[in-house]
């Protein structure tokens, strides 16, 4: 570290690994010992909810999850602060 | 080398071996309990499996077996380490046994020799015996009722600790070094690629072991990271031992600095935990203690202070 490097403000690269990894090793925690069309399932899901919203690929969630007898698929969703319908939505056919 | 051990500034107190026993809380599954019948054991002795294992190759598994192996047995220990990386055997090097080893894992649970004929004992240190992985590439050598003959066995035997060093990947291999264990270190560098690894691996350990299956307590995970850099570290260029933590959620059981005494040890065939002028055999001696279940804080982890001057223009 020398004194220019107060001046220049990045985001450490150690920071944007630990991000990287906090999501990545939610996601394939969440799919684990899941169905395995879970991936697939989450791909198209993006599809059809991108055809009405501007999503991010990291806005959707699938969680599968075992609680005692029962399983349970939790898709959440998080929309943009502004959603923007977007005007080049494909009419359904 | 060893005997010197005992005398000199090796920071941690050697002797008392009796008393780490006593307040070790982890306490080890009596082995017996598994296995009654004929063969039933006094349940007095205790063997503790321990597996060392990563997922991704060439973050230091072997060195960490070698030295935590040493670090039992110079404890007083019974240890036992066996390479389960079949095909791939390079523990004998790193403990510096290589043109010892006549029979291995593969004989033994061949019936090919017995496992008293198959263990090297080290020179160093006499309570710690080699077990070397075979050379065949026989991908299916390794069988999982083989594999439980020779652990029972090394229990009967009256070992305190089987350390298994696991290959890398998620393959039969390493799917076998993990599944009888107790405990498993899981060997870490604080960098993408092994942390999501590792993870995978937590994800097998939590799933794909005798405990786990069973369904009683599973198995006790452990963080070990290695090939750490707290210079680097504190200039952002470093996941930290906190972010590591963070992420995988863990306890830390050791953390061991980056330094070219690794590759001196394995150039020697001396395991590094025997270099009593390294920060990282003191690291590794610090690892031992926590297994052993006392607690003692982390060293290395914070890079020197540097002067004003030095931080203005570097250095």
């Amino acid at each position: 570290m020398d004194l220019l490097s107060i001046f220049r403000r990045r985001p450490s690269s150690a920071n944007v690994a630990k991000e990287r990894l906090r999501i990545i090793v939610a996601q394939e925690r969440s799919t684990r010992g899941g169905p395995d069309y879970l991936p697939v399932l989450r791909s198209e899901l993006l599809h059809v909810i991108r055809k009405y919203v501007n999503v991010d690929v990291e806005a959707i969630q699938v969680n599968f999850e075992r609680d005692g007898g029962h399983e349970v698929l939790e898709l959440s969703v998080a929309l943009p602060e502004r959603p923007v319908v977007s005007s080049s939505v494909p009419e359904p056919a | 080398m060893t005997e010197a051990t005992s005398e000199t500034d090796l920071v941690l107190d050697v002797t008392s071996d009796e008393a780490s026993v006593a307040v070790a809380p982890p306490r080890p599954v009596e082995r017996t309990r598994a296995s009654e019948g004929p063969t039933a054991r006094p349940a007095t002795r205790t063997t503790e499996i321990i597996v060392v294992t990563s997922g991704k190759g060439g973050v230091g598994k072997t060195t960490t077996s070698a030295s935590l192996a040493c670090g039992l047995a110079r404890r007083g220990k019974r240890v036992a380490v066996i390479d389960f990386d079949i095909g791939l055997r390079n523990l004998d090097l790193v403990m510096g046994c290589e043109r010892r080893v006549v029979y291995d894992f593969v004989n033994v649970i061949n019936g090919d020799c017995t496992l008293k004929q198959a263990l090297i004992k080290d020179k160093r240190i006499d309570t710690l015996f080699v077990l070397a992985a075979s050379q065949t590439r026989d991908k299916d050598a390794l069988s999982a009722e083989g594999v439980r003959r020779v652990l029972d066995d090394l229990a009967a035997d009256g070992f305190d600790y089987i350390i298994c060093d696991s290959p890398a990947g998620i393959e039969k291999g390493a799917h076998l070094a993990m599944y009888y264990a107790d405990r498993a270190v899981v060997v870490v560098n604080p960098e993408v690629s092994s942390v999501r690894d590792s993870d995978r691996i937590l994800g097998l350990l939590a799933s794909k072991t005798q405990r786990a299956e069973k369904g009683d307590r599973g198995i006790t995970e452990h963080l070990l990271l290695t090939r750490y850099s707290p210079r680097r570290v504190a200039t952002g260029e470093m996941m930290s031992v906190g972010d590591v933590k963070e992420i995988l959620g863990l306890d830390v059981v050791g953390v061991i600095p980056e330094s070219p005494d690794v590759l001196t040890a394995s150039n020697a065939g001396t395991p590094v935990i025997l270099n009593e002028q390294s920060d990282v055999a003191r690291a590794y001696d610090d690892a031992v203690t926590r297994l052993l279940g006392e607690s003692v804080p982390l060293r290395f982890i914070d890079e020197p202070k540097k002067g004003l001057f030095a931080r203005m223009f570097g250095g």
